[in-house]
């Protein structure tokens, strides 16, 4: 019976993990404000009001038989039984609800600390457990319990603050981001003559938008986007005022009310330009944010706009000839499908596509598809910053061997279409030592495509 | 755009420029703009010593550039005078330009270029990484961390926006949480501070300013002149005011300027969508003004009498419609609604809906049978009797009166305007290299 | 002990199959109601077709990924929930109650495959039992109440077999048997045993989140 561990053979990793202290000031200064009679109404309005059915069939369905264990990466990294999905969740909320909130602080920190930090909201669980049972949906109810008593990792807290005050994750000012783009505009045109980043054109095909750490730290992806639409001749164009930033820290911090704001401005951004359809850039979680979890909040089934994830883009664009290569990109790849656009949007296909209009060798990492494990960096793990980054990094190691084996097998560049999947598998490349490239769709595009005569 | 009564409402058709020229003057053109009486069109050129400039032309004349070239302009805009006017910067300074008259003042960057209704500009603006707004060339006299969401007042002599009141840091999350954001106007902040502050809106007379506010991550507030109402909801949408005029038989320019103005102040009113218990309302100075909940409700928008009160509402979960005074139309659509307006006579209510992934127009509870790829804002004649879009479709753009294609079609236009009588339409579009104004009789 | 034996398998008889549908409907309507009121957005996304594309793919042996990552486990719960179900419902001993008090009768299983069925609900419930024991995250997730419900469903399957087979004290056992079969039915609508119920809906909703929204398999 090999795919058993035996307690005895857990125990040790088991004691590995409980000697990390938390030290977030975010988490432990927010538990200084509570008293036991706060946390018990802020928990029973959350429960009350906010949940219904879905929570409370999760939560009693559950036969507590363990088959989802293998569907999180957490725990087949750590081998410890409190990162299976179902651990998880009675850390969390059995608790609660058995305790009808009378919880102390000491359990909201650990609870927090679960909620925010030891699970990345991707969903594999659900495909794992025979009843499909959502644990990331219990993952959030804690969050936004967590987030209504203020206690929140500071990290993420203050991207969720940036949101509000900016519209944006990263505290970008309105002309900041203006000024940005023209310098990116003024760099591309030494790569193509009068090649345009159009602000505020009305009754543009495409809606191009980012996340806020674009303009602020990779400002050379919007760079290559305006050659990528130019080269293409699109009809294109992006938002000089907020609501360019489709990222949604509130959506993981739980903080509801503004994720709706966020949305909100972002849909009304596109349509107030009449554009025909909302592209984005490589990014997981904004497209998660955009088109299933912020709509819905707002009374949208689906999105007003269509919305189209750069994957899918870039296969219409080969589909159509719309662009040329000048070659393939010649070094052996293989791919990392980011959770929220294959297991969230089923694109993995059309990635391979991609993948076989510009690559000439292509390595697959296993599992794959929807059943590639999550860097560990998502639904706001990352963001929640350095004081969870080294477990973080270890509870990548599952995918630390799936990159190992992809490279036994001659791979040296990872493709990662997500910014998310980008920062964790940075740094689970550079943690364990597995020495190969990342790279974004975009960046492979652009090295290779045909630049057309102006 | 006074005079609005005074265009030429007869000459049925007027060539006023032939773009091919532009075509072969200039390697760089973007995007055409056409003023409000269609007599001029405009837009950002590079001359010949590759600088940025603005070209205008108009019937019987040549194409004629700024004398100023710049290292950039953008934001292009006709106003509602139809002065003309773009953000251009110069060695890293930027400043308004209007008709290639610049201002005096030069800032770091400006942005926001907003106008009143009789063409005063204001602009949001840094300088040393100190923002405040700009009116009509004068900066306020406070400068402020963090600036957003300006707007001007209706008169022009006001400006307010959303202003970091209690500079904070990155990371810094519980001062955040005490509150560092206020709105100021004309440079002077309120003396109550917020967590956040939202959708500053004017009062029609100017002397009022409303706002969305939180001060906790679950008390959200409306507040109005730096008061909050009493009581905070879990989360609201856009205040808008009460018309604090009532206007009979007027003249409603494109730009919303009552003509032939006779005023009868009344007391003003606030309301704004609130969320409680998971459900949306509309509210009335604090108080729950519309008790049926709704799944969303937004934009509400008053008749020009203010007696009446409309709003996007959303009965159940994906189908959209509009309540008129908490009455939803029969009708419900799956995408998307927008543009609300009431007729000037506040009999009608009209909005552009998405439905299944085409765009149409509804008129008091009823779908028009024609449906496009994309349509503009509605608009209604000054009688009410007549409603008339912009829309694409196939690749091309069509006006279309009370539900009928009218006219030919065209490679780019602009929104149709009715004449002062209600007897014409201004149609202003580029078919072909030409861009035509034409005055159609209903 | 004739007495009881009838107080059993009469009025108690009645009784635990009244709690049982009763309890069943109760419970149901009681979460349907809920999720009216409370989640009625998950009744737009439930699509027929994409709910039964997963449904069918996790009632397949091996039919999801998760089940051939776990073949043992695969195999004792197909086994285990197949015997558990239908070993009931055709034993001998069971139809020939039907029979005698309502005349209505049907297939009966022979005794070796009762016997065998009866053997392997008996066996799946100590590997269970063995998991909850010996694998740390089953450990760490069971609660008292889960070597309970063991019990409570292993236990109409000993005794059944006790029974039929006449092993010493056989009298008594019956009456044992009949009554844990009884306590058996009447905690499947207040325990997790009631998943049973739940399973087309659970999984029909994560299959049509999956299959209309998410565009991707679930199993
Ligand atoms: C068809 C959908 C069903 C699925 C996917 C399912 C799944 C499961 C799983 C995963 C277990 C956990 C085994 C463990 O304890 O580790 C279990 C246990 C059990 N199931 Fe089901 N089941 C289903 C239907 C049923 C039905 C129809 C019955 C009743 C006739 C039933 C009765 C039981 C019982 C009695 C247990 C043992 C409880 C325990 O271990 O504590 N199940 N089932
Ligand atoms: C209303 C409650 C029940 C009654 C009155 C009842 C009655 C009986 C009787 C009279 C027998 C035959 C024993 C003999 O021949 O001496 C029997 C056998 C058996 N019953 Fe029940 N039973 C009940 C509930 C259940 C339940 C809920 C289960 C399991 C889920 C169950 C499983 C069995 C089994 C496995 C056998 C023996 C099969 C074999 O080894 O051949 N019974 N039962
Ligand atoms: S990280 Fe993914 S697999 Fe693990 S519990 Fe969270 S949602 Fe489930
Ligand atoms: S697989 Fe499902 S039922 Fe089993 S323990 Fe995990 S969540 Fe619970
Ligand atoms: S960061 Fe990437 S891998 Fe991780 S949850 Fe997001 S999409 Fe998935």
């Amino acid at each position: 019976m090999s795919e058993y561990k035996s307690v005895n053979e857990i125990k040790k990793d088991t004691k590995k993990n409980e000697s990390k202290k938390i030290e977030d000031r975010g988490i432990l200064n927010g538990l200084e404000q509570l008293t036991p009679e706060k946390i018990e109404s802020v928990i029973n309005q959350v429960i009350n009001d906010e949940t219904g059915a879905r929570l409370k069939v999760y939560v009693d369905t559950c036969v507590h038989c363990g088959m989802c264990s293998k569907g999180c990466h957490f725990f087949l990294s750590l081998n410890d039984p409190k990162f299976s999905p179902a651990g998880k969740v009675k850390q969390t909320l059995w608790e609660i609800l058995r305790k009808k909130g009378k919880v102390s602080t000491e359990f909201i920190k650990d609870a927090a600390t679960v909620a925010y930090t030891q699970c990345n909201l991707c969903k594999r669980c659900a495909m794992y457990c025979p009843f499909g049972l959502d644990v990331a949906y219990v993952m959030s109810v804690m969050r936004r319990i967590c987030h209504k008593l203020g206690v929140v990792p500071l990290y993420i807290q203050d991207t969720a603050h940036s949101h509000s005050a900016t519209m944006n994750q990263m505290w970008v000012k309105d002309d900041e981001w203006v000024d940005t783009l023209m310098w990116q505009e003024e760099e591309a045109q030494e790569a193509m003559e009068n090649l345009r980043i159009p602000l505020d054109r009305e009754g543009a095909d495409i809606f191009y938008s980012v996340i806020g750490p674009e303009p602020k730290f990779r400002a050379q992806l919007i760079f290559q986007a305006a050659v990528i639409m130019n080269a293409a001749h699109e009809n294109w164009t992006m938002p000089s005022m907020p609501g360019w930033d489709n990222s949604d820290m509130c959506m993981f911090t739980g903080d509801y009310e503004m994720m709706e704001r966020l949305k909100r401005r972002h849909f009304e951004s596109a349509l107030h330009l009449r554009a025909k359809r909302i592209v984005m850039g490589e990014c997981g979680h904004a497209f998660r944010s955009v088109y299933d979890v912020g709509n819905r909040a707002l009374g949208w089934k689906m999105p007003p706009i269509e919305v189209v994830h750069a994957i899918e883009y870039y296969n219409e664009l080969f589909e159509q000839k719309k662009i040329k290569i000048k070659k393939k990109f010649d070094r052996p790849v293989t791919l990392h499908d980011p959770c929220n656009i294959s297991r969230g949007r089923g694109l993995h296909e059309m990635a391979r596509n991609i993948v076989n209009a510009t690559c000439s060798e292509f390595i697959e990492m296993t599992p794959n598809r929807e059943h590639n494990y999550c860097c560990s960096a998502g639904g706001g793990v990352i963001n929640c910053g350095p004081p969870f980054k080294n477990a973080r990094v270890e509870s990548g190691k599952a995918k630390a061997k799936q990159l190992f084996a992809a490279k036994a097998k001659g791979a040296e560049v990872v493709i990662a279409p997500c910014h998310n999947c980008h920062g964790g598998l940075e740094d689970i490349i550079h943690h364990y030592g597995v020495e190969m490239e990342l790279k974004f769709f975009g960046d492979i595009i652009y090295e290779i495509l045909e630049l057309p005569e102006s | 755009m006074s005079n609005y009564d005074k265009w030429d409402w007869d000459t049925s058709k007027k060539k006023v420029a032939d773009l091919s020229a532009w075509r072969e003057r200039f390697p760089y053109i973007e995007e055409f703009r056409v003023s409000h009486d269609g007599e001029k069109v405009a837009a950002i050129v590079k001359n010949e010593d590759m600088e940025f400039t603005v070209c205008v032309q108009s019937e019987d004349n040549e194409p004629e550039t700024w004398e100023n070239g710049y290292d950039k302009a953008w934001n292009l805009q006709f106003g509602p005078d139809d002065r003309l006017s773009a953000l251009v910067s110069d060695a890293g300074e930027w400043k308004v330009s209007t008709d290639d008259e610049t201002w005096e003042n030069g800032y770091d960057f400006i942005w926001n270029m907003k106008f009143n209704s009789n063409g005063n500009i204001a602009v949001s603006a840094q300088k040393e990484l100190l923002y405040s707004v700009v009116n009509n060339d004068t900066p306020w006299e406070n400068e402020f961390s963090r600036l957003t969401d300006m707007v001007i007042s209706p008169d022009g002599d006001k400006t307010a926006a959303v202003v970091e009141s209690v500079p904070v840091l990155e990371s810094e999350i519980f001062k955040f949480r005490q509150g560092c954001y206020s709105i100021a106007v004309n440079g002077e902040t309120w003396d109550r501070n917020f967590m956040n502050v939202w959708n500053p809106s004017f009062s029609d007379d100017s002397n009022h300013i409303a706002a969305s506010v939180r001060t906790s991550y679950y008390d959200y507030y409306i507040v109005v002149d730096g008061k909050t109402w009493d009581k905070s909801f879990s989360s609201v949408w856009e205040p808008r005011f009460s018309p604090s005029s009532i206007e009979k038989s007027s003249i409603t320019a494109p730009n919303g300027e009552l003509l032939n103005k006779e005023l009868h102040p009344h007391n003003y009113s606030v309301t704004a969508p609130v969320k409680r218990g998971g459900k949306w309302y509309l509210a009335k100075d604090g108080e729950i003004f519309w008790d049926r909940p709704y799944f969303q409700l937004w934009q509400q928008f008053y008749s020009p009498d203010g007696t009446k009160i409309a709003a996007i509402v959303a009965p159940e979960f994906g189908k959209w419609t509009i309540a008129l005074d908490n009455t939803p139309w029969e009708i419900r659509f799956s995408d998307y609604l927008s543009d609300p307006l009431f007729s000037p006579d506040g009999n009608g209510v009209a909005c552009l809906f998405k439905d299944k992934g085409k765009w149409g127009v509804a008129v008091d509870g009823k779908a028009w049978d024609c449906l496009f790829d994309m349509v503009w804002q509605p608009v209604f004649s000054n009688n009410g009797s007549h409603l008339a879009v912009k829309f694409k479709k196939d690749g091309f753009y069509h006006i279309a009166l009370n539900g009928n294609i009218i006219d030919e079609k065209y490679d780019d236009l602009a929104n149709p305007i009715f004449s002062p009588d209600n007897s014409s339409i201004l149609v202003r579009g580029l078919q072909g290299s030409s861009y035509n104004r034409k005055v159609i009789k209903i | 002990m004739h007495n009881f034996y009838y107080f059993a398998t009469g009025p108690l008889a009645w009784i635990a199959f009244l709690v049982f549908i009763g309890g069943s409907i109760w419970r149901f309507r009681s979460l349907l109601e809920l999720a009216r009121r409370k989640d009625s957005i998950v009744f737009e996304y439930m699509d027929t077709k994409f709910a039964l594309r997963s449904i069918v793919h996790w009632l397949i042996p091996f039919g999801s990924r998760s089940m051939k990552i776990n073949p043992t486990m695969t195999v004792v719960t197909f086994l285990f929930h197949i015997c558990l179900f239908l070993t009931p419902l055709f034993v001998f001993g069971h139809v020939i109650l039907w029979k005698e008090n309502f005349n209505i009768s049907w297939f009966t299983l022979p005794n070796a495959v009762a016997d065998i069925m009866t053997f392997i609900v008996i066996a799946s419930c100590l590997f269970f039992l063995w998991r909850r024991i010996k694998l740390a995250d089953v450990k760490y997730l069971t609660t008292p109440l889960d070597f309970i419900i063991l019990f409570i469903v292993a236990a109409p399957f000993i005794s059944g077999f006790w029974a039929y087979h006449q092993f010493p004290g056989f009298a008594t056992m019956t009456i044992i048997h009949i009554i844990s079969g009884e306590i058996m039915l009447m905690a499947i609508p207040f325990t997790k045993l009631f998943h049973m119920f739940l399973f087309p809906f659970t999984r029909g909703y994560i299959g049509s989140e999956f299959g209309g929204v998410r565009m991707a398999k679930d199993w």
